[in-house]
């Protein structure tokens, strides 16, 4: 994520909405760095990623330096600081799921897209990633499309599913 | 109308459109808070929970009414609530049923636990990934509060009482109560030590008190019906019932609710129809994968806190992971074990380097590359983390590696001698796929 830091971009701003909905997170907490997590969600969902100047805004709205709102967001592995595709395929590789096929099912996704972990189709429409337990364990494999989750999932299914992915 | 899938909690957790208010009340919801809310005394509650010898679902085991009692009485500090719902144990996938279809019983034991101890704000804290529960939840919140359930004065009984929902980002230690509270006051997800534990300096080093979903969902059935009611369920030492997360290659894999000290080899066999596919059991881990696992010679054995413990292991979170005959056990604690060097948070020594050895040394034991003394070598590190660290992930990644070689130690020892796996239904897939 070095490079993604460094990137220089001109500032940006919380859109109304956007500054409404954090004066109602902020009324739930007795200080403003409770509100790091819940705040760093609502710019994910605003920019689909978190850019360097997301982090400046999220660190100035909050009162928190910078690096260390930058360490809370790369302390989890949710918040994206890079951009990602359109369809984020977070596949489990977890116990259960590896006894089910998750294994050979990754490694279908990886030869079918061209991608390997981590990385982004060339037209921005999938971004592949081995994630762990989603606790779907009996509905092994699974994978979870952004937030939708796909239980059962064998290669021809997850082919199917990937047609309706536009 | 299909059988009901449980006695307590699955009762009519199938029931079309459960998920809101009308529903939930026309099933009798929220006539427990009614019944109770202003009109029996917080310290009645903490005993009828006590005496129902309720114990906390999440792993620990701990019993909910005594954690319950050791909040102060009469500290200036505000008290809270803090449901752990960071469901990430892997073969675990209860809370994620229970919250999805029904949040109202959720609400409803966080409001009674809540009185029971004197806190007004809960905070409902949910893994990264549950933000379409998030929702569900928030909904049924809003229509609580419509409800008069939550705000100011609940009910008319003068008790006051608010839930917040907290999304967490992705990471297994914030299952781990006090790097929860680390990670709800806007820290990195880091455990603290212990002592203070939560219930004296927990929250914004105030009175606190976690408790696991499936604990939280008992309370309304338990101050509704009483202590011995709910000892009907279960043994002397666990009373009650358990959600079994069932995951594995088994026909009917799921979530099932039974009476505490079901023999394993009925829960296999009778409810999830036996093994697919002509496979045999050979191992089960029966509370998730940071408890060491039994051999099929041990099917009989009663899921029960005793019971496990007398086999030493635990019932944990109830996530019961089935093994095949024909997978591979050095593979399968790779893949635990790198499950747990993925997730340690990296702040104790012992565990942040022990779980990238472990890993290591699996890996070159797997793949045919491994010494006579790597056994050993395995052993010795997980004693050097188990106990060593701050928080029960070290001892969760160090114990299911003790388990594997006590119980299974000639296949870790066929890697060292034939330099290959006895079996592994998983890579002849994998090597299957690639050669046709």
């Amino acid at each position: 994520v070095s490079d993604a830091l460094l990137e220089v971009s001109a500032p940006l701003e919380w859109p109304a909405k956007a500054r409404a909905e954090i004066d109602e997170v902020l009324s739930h907490y007795p200080n403003r760095r409770s509100a790091v997590l819940p705040v760093l969600w609502i710019a994910q969902r605003e920019w689909g990623w978190i850019p360097p100047a997301a982090l400046r805004l999220v660190a100035g709205t909050l009162g928190l330096p910078e690096p260390e709102v930058f360490g809370i967001a790369t302390f989890y592995t949710m918040f994206n600081l890079r951009p990602i595709g359109r369809h984020h395929l977070q596949v489990c590789m977890t116990l259960s799921c590896s006894l089910m096929g998750a294994d050979r099912l990754f490694r279908h996704l990886e030869s079918k897209l061209g991608i390997g972990h981590g990385e982004t189709t060339p037209d921005g429409r999938f971004t592949l990633r081995r994630v762990e337990c989603l606790a779907a364990c009996g509905g092994g494999p699974c994978m979870q499309v952004n937030e939708t989750y796909h239980e059962n999932l064998d290669e021809a299914r997850a082919d199917r599913l990937l047609e309706t992915l536009t | 109308v299909s059988a009901p899938r449980g006695p307590l909690l699955f009762k009519d957790i199938d029931t079309p459109g459960l998920t809101s208010i009308d529903t939930y009340r026309r099933g009798g919801g929220y006539e427990t808070a009614a019944l109770v809310l202003g009109k029996k005394s917080p310290d009645e509650c903490i005993e009828i929970v006590k005496a129902s010898g309720l114990r906390g679902r999440g792993g620990a085991g701990f019993p909910t009414g005594l954690k319950w009692s050791f909040v102060p009485k009469g500290s200036p500090k505000p008290k809270y609530l803090v449901c752990n719902a960071d469901e990430s144990e892997p073969g675990t996938f209860k809370d994620r049923e229970l919250m999805e279809k029904n949040p109202h019983l959720l609400i409803e034991g966080m409001l009674l636990s809540a009185y029971a101890f004197g806190a007004h704000i809960g905070y409902l804290y949910l893994r990264g990934e549950f933000a379409y529960i998030q929702r569900i939840l928030e909904r049924a919140i809003g229509e609580a509060r419509a409800a008069g359930l939550l705000g100011d004065n609940v009910l008319g009984s003068g008790f006051e009482f608010e839930i917040h929902t907290h999304l967490g980002a992705g990471a297994y230690i914030c299952g781990e109560e006090t790097a929860l509270l680390s990670s709800l006051e806007g820290y990195r997800g880091q455990p603290r030590l212990k002592p203070p534990f939560p219930a004296v300096e927990g929250l914004y080093a105030s009175p606190t008190v976690v408790n696991n979903v499936e604990t939280l969902m008992n309370v309304p059935h338990i101050l509704r019906h009483g202590a011995a009611w709910f000892r009907q369920w279960g043994t002397e030492k666990s009373p009650g019932t358990k959600i079994l997360s069932v995951s594995g290659p088994v026909k009917r894999p799921g979530n099932y609710e039974v009476a505490m000290g079901l023999p394993l080899r009925a829960l296999i066999d009778d409810l999830c129809g036996g093994m697919r596919d002509g496979l045999k059991v050979k191992a089960v881990i029966p509370g998730g994968s940071s408890v060491p696992p039994l051999p099929a010679s041990l099917l009989d054995t009663g899921l029960d806190y005793e019971s496990m413990n007398a086999v030493g292991t635990f019932i944990g979170s109830g996530g019961v992971i089935v093994i095949d005959d024909r997978t591979c056990l050095v593979d399968t604690l790779w893949n635990i074990t790198r499950f747990y060097e993925h997730e340690s948070c990296g702040k104790c020594t012992p565990c942040r380097e022990g779980t990238y050895w472990m890993s290591e040394v699996l890996e070159r034991l797997e793949h045919g590359q491994g010494r006579e003394r790597d056994i050993d070598l395995l052993n010795d590190v997980a004693d050097n983390i188990l106990g060593k660290s701050f928080c029960a992930l070290g001892d969760a990644a160090a114990m299911p590696v003790m388990g594997f070689i006590k119980h299974f130690r000639d296949e870790f020892e066929h890697h060292v001698t034939q330099r290959r796996c006895l079996v592994n239904r998983r890579r002849e897939s994998v090597l299957a796929e690639a050669s046709a």
